[in-house]
């Protein structure tokens, strides 16, 4: 499937729009300050960063939020089961009989984690693949692209499912190298196309005739150009490889019971919901959404920021 | 033209091979690191090592390279491309081929699938445009809050809730009312029933479509956002045009360029989606039986369906590309 | 003694079905009054930073059969001012915050804009700088000008195609007939503008504002679309406004230059008076910087300094920062248009030592 670059018809500089350049503050302002600025003037950043250490604490810290983890012994008990809201408890119990706050807090992590690890390795792949297509081009590039091509033939869900009804073992490693072996495709594509955008740039050329290696044209210019979707890319992926982890979970082929895990969650809640026990599902289902969205809202900020159409 | 369509046919045949050996390779790679799902099947027993290998070899599980970790297996990837040829994708541990499963349950999937391209389609362009035309005003920015809080719902969260909440609660107090039409409350359901077979699919449909609406609408507006800025919109308005055929012949057509090119990503989207949403809503599908086998560990059923899918989707994006070349020229002579 | 005339349908006797009655009649056009007169137009932008003033009381007349040449470098708002006249600015951030368009006496800016759109394109027409990025990639070139007289005339799809073939002939595109059905891209920089002067002319207007028409060519084509908008412009005794920064293009076509500096008119005169004995400090600077052949071995001469930002001009004569005849009181008085003898118009305090040195 071809790329279609923007820049092919629209983004010609509108002679109408912009008054005379010239500096207008009388200080120079660097990417990153200009930047900074602007995100601390965005209260959406500033409430999606904050929801996203929140889970993230909740993640590597759960004693911090919940005192007792679900999984010691004793901390469920079946008399309490599928018990709803009340003032004592004011998430109610799961259908184990376990508190369903610790549930939520101690079950973060695993799909947190899961998330993290999925996205550095995707985000190393889309790096390397990405930049070796786009910056060498010719047979290095067919042989990557037809690579991805084929990659981007296999649906995600039906990818993991032949992958994972299979294989018996469903611990954070296999659901992470799943889902980083089905989900590299994307990052590198906006690499590459990224990488091929910037490579036409003069400036790359003006590098080359001042005698720059590949290395270091590709290091100073390239990557730095692509820094900044890369990272709006990676936190908005995260979010939704925490979504595509529940997924699994849910469907049953990813983290299996007793682990405490969001996906399971809602999966025993669902049933149980149409009986009559809303709050089973409703707040695992809540974490999960109110996750994914502070991830996504965050990359969103990023993204408004560092755009310069915006500024 | 012509010429285009061959190139893309050209490139289409190395892709589904491709695809469809890893595919191979990931079960094949599985199952020598873990053993063959036929013993898996019997748990404790034991049965006579001539039940197994009869098994084995009707499941195709036979092959010696599959005690071999590492082996890709290219010839036992031939057997099962000829074996594709012929339609034959393989039985379920009870005997059933899935290709007969596979067509027993496959048109309640594409009226499922259908609904939901058409919901999110013709409603998520439609957002997109009146959120692109009133840029930070009202419409604009409810479209953007509504979609970016629709994206961060996965579906099977999505489809539990709307089970719950509308097609429950609401749809009860609806059946129960007496001024709702019958067909109102058929189509606010929890489950599907072959008696309304299309009106029940309507929520199922809803949430199925729920994701790529919000990302249609996104898409729309950005993209036409970005149309308006341009010059031949200026020029377009220096024709003494009116501006509803600017926008509308002029810069819409233009826009819809990317949202073409999505829809063909998110056919995949939709037969992952499917596979939940039937599990959730009880259609009795193609999903619904992907679901089952993971239940069941029917493993020749998974990779069996999953095959089918994969050449489905495949076969879908190569229409899309063509279809975007007959919407932006410039392709067609690259 | 006036003579008043209610708009007649078409000059030539081409028009095919005029199925709609003109929304231009009712309007009185004034046929002795000049075809085009800018009086004080003032444009402002409304943007994060404040208010940029890009457009300042500029004024100027254009005549049938004449060629009116803006010069100025990037950003001097001579752009936003065509834009003004064909009323196509984005109406927020910009604002037309005074002065008069006159067509034929007619103040456009006072129209209704149902009105407005119909003097578009009918009686004036713009071209434009890229024509790439200005023809819509996805309709044939054909559909693209036959759109013209679909939209305008009211004319079948045949015979708006039949026009478009003819257009294309007149505009010196070989094998009319068959490229007719080619897209935007399929052309060549040069086919490409002469596509867009074909586009303007579809209607027979009465003038063309052509902004930087040849900037994105390269020199051979240049002279050759010039060549035929000169041509063009004869034979249809059409008023031409042409933008551009190029002093070399403009020498050869215009009959009258108004050169414009940071949003203001500060220079207006016959083509051969401006570039004998310029009388304002930019335009002199402007001649002096074009790089000549018998200078061989010598720098460059530049006019040092940037041009200012529209939101914060300087004080008083926006040129001073950079000009070589400023003195103190250019840093406090804003100078009026003075007249300079030959029908000639300069805002500098010190014009007459300008036309001297």
């Amino acid at each position: 499937m071809s790329d279609v670059m923007a820049g092919q018809s629209a983004g010609t500089a509108q002679e109408q729009a912009t008054p005379a350049s010239g500096p207008t503050t009388g200080k120079d302002r660097s990417l990153w300050g200009d930047v900074g600025y602007e995100l601390m003037r965005n209260p959406v950043f500033w409430i999606s960063l904050i929801l996203v250490l929140i889970v993230l604490s909740m993640s590597f810290a759960p004693q911090l939020w919940a005192h007792t983890s679900p999984n010691t012994s004793g901390a469920c008990q079946l008399e309490h089961a599928r018990e709803k809201p009340s003032s004592a408890h004011p998430f109610g119990y799961t259908s184990a009989g376990c508190d369903m706050w610790a549930s939520v807090v101690w079950g973060a992590g695993k799909s947190v984690i899961v998330a993290i690890l999925v996205t550095i390795g995707t985000v190393i792949m889309g790096l390397v693949l990405g930049t070796a297509s786009g910056f060498f081009g010719g047979f290095t590039d067919t042989i990557i692209s037809r690579v991805t091509d084929v990659f981007f033939g296999l649906p995600f869900i039906l990818g993991a499912l032949v992958f994972l009804a299979i294989f018996p073992d469903r611990n954070v490693w296999t659901l992470t190298a799943v889902l980083t072996i089905l989900g590299w495709t994307s990052l590198t594509r906006v690499m590459r196309g990224s990488v091929i955008a910037t490579k036409q740039k003069d400036y790359v050329d003006a590098a080359r005739a001042l005698g720059g290696s590949n290395f270091f044209i590709i290091r100073k210019h390239i990557l730095a150009n692509s820094v900044a979707p890369l990272i709006v890319l990676a936190t908005i992926g995260l979010g939704s490889f925490i979504g595509a982890e529940a997924t699994l979970t849910y469907l049953g082929v990813g983290y299996q019971r007793p682990t405490v895990s969001w996906g399971l969650l809602v999966d025993d809640g669902q049933n149980l919901a149409l009986a009559g026990f809303p709050h089973l599902l409703v707040i695992p289902a809540a974490f999960i959404v109110v996750t994914v969205l502070a991830f996504i809202l965050l990359g969103d900020a990023l993204r408004d920021a560092l755009d310069p159409r915006t500024r | 033209m012509g010429r285009y369509v061959a190139r893309r046919l050209i490139q289409f045949i190395p892709v589904i091979l491709g695809t469809l050996f890893l595919l191979h390779i990931m079960s094949v790679l599985t199952i020598q690191l873990v053993g063959d799902p036929v013993r898996a099947l019997f748990g404790e027993n034991a049965p006579p090592a001539s039940v197994i290998q009869q098994m084995r070899a009707d499941y195709n599980l036979d092959d010696p390279c599959l005690q071999q970790p590492g082996n890709p297996c290219v010839g036992l990837f031939i057997d099962r491309l000829s074996q594709y040829a012929t339609f034959n994708f393989g039985i379920n541990f009870r005997g059933r081929e899935v290709t007969e499963l596979f067509v027993e349950r496959f048109p309640v999937t594409v009226r499922l699938t259908v609904i939901a391209l058409v919901f999110e389609s013709i409603v998520g362009v439609f957002l997109g445009v009146m959120a692109g035309l009133r840029k930070d005003k009202f419409v604009d920015n409810f479209v953007r809050f509504s979609t970016v809080i629709l994206i961060a719902f996965p579906v099977f969260v999505f489809g539990t809730l709307t089970q719950l909440f509308i097609g429950l609660q609401l749809g009860l107090k609806v059946r129960d009312s007496s001024w709702a039409p019958e067909w109102l409350g058929q189509m606010i359901n929890v489950g599907y029933t072959s008696d309304y077979p299309w009106l029940s699919l309507v929520l199922p449909g809803i949430v199925l479509g729920a994701f790529s609406l919000a990302a249609i609408a996104r898409l729309t507006r950005t993209s036409l956002i970005e149309n308006l800025r341009s010059d031949y919109v200026r020029t377009a308005r220096a024709k003494g045009l009116p501006a509803s055929r600017v926008v509308g012949v002029h810069t819409l057509r233009n826009s819809l360029i990317p949202v073409v090119t999505y829809i063909g990503i998110d056919i995949g989207l939709l037969l992952g989606g499917a596979l939940v949403t039937e599990g959730i809503f009880n259609i009795p599908g193609v999903g619904q039986l992907v679901y089952l086998a993971i239940q069941a560990n029917d493993t020749p059923v998974i990779l069996g369906v999953v095959t089918i899918l994969v050449i489905v989707f495949l076969v879908a994006n190569l229409i899309v590309d063509i279809l975007y070349a007959a919407l932006d020229p410039r392709i067609r002579y690259e | 003694m006036s003579n008043t005339t209610t708009d007649s349908p078409s000059r030539s006797n081409e028009s095919a079905a005029r199925t709609k009655k003109s929304p231009l009649s009712g309007l009185s056009f004034d046929s002795t009054a000049p075809l085009l007169e800018v009086e004080n137009l003032q444009v402002e932008f409304h943007t994060r930073d404040g208010v940029a003033h890009a457009v300042n009381n500029v004024s100027f007349t254009v005549n049938e059969g004449e060629t009116l040449g803006i010069l100025g470098e990037s950003g001097c708002g001579k752009s936003v001012t065509a834009q003004a006249i064909m009323g196509i600015l984005d109406t927020p951030p910009a604002r037309v915050a005074g002065g008069q368009v006159r067509y034929r006496g007619v103040d456009l800016l006072q129209l209704e804009e149902k009105t407005r759109r119909h003097i578009r394109a009918n009686k004036i027409a713009m071209i434009f700088q890229d024509a790439l990025s200005s023809l819509n990639p996805v309709f044939t070139v054909g559909w693209q000008l036959g759109e013209l007289y679909r939209e305008h005339s009211g004319m079948s799809r045949k015979d708006a195609k039949v026009k478009a073939v003819e257009l294309l002939e007149m505009v010196g595109i070989p094998a009319a007939k068959a490229r007719v059905n080619d897209f935007p891209h399929q052309f060549s920089g040069g086919m490409r503008q002469r596509v867009m002067i074909a586009m303007a002319l579809a209607l027979e207007p009465d003038i063309i504002i052509a902004d930087e028409p040849t900037t994105a060519l390269d020199v051979t084509v240049q002279a050759q679309v010039m060549a035929l908008l000169a041509e063009l412009q004869r034979e249809m005794r059409l008023g031409l406004i042409l933008i551009t920064h190029d002093m070399g293009v403009v020498a050869d076509v215009a009959d009258k230059i108004c050169v414009m500096y940071a949003g203001h008119a500060v220079e207006r005169a016959d083509v051969y008076d401006i570039y004998e004995r310029p009388a304002h400090p930019y335009t002199k600077a402007l001649l002096e910087s074009i790089p000549r052949v018998d200078q061989k071995g010598q720098e460059l001469t530049v006019i040092k300094g940037l041009p200012p930002a529209l939101v914060n001009p300087p004080s008083g004569c926006a040129f001073h920062p950079r000009c070589a005849f400023a003195t103190d009181r250019c840093k406090t008085d804003e100078p009026p248009l003075y007249q300079v003898p030959g029908d000639r118009l300069s805002a500098c305090h010190y014009w007459e030592e300008v036309v001297k040195s």
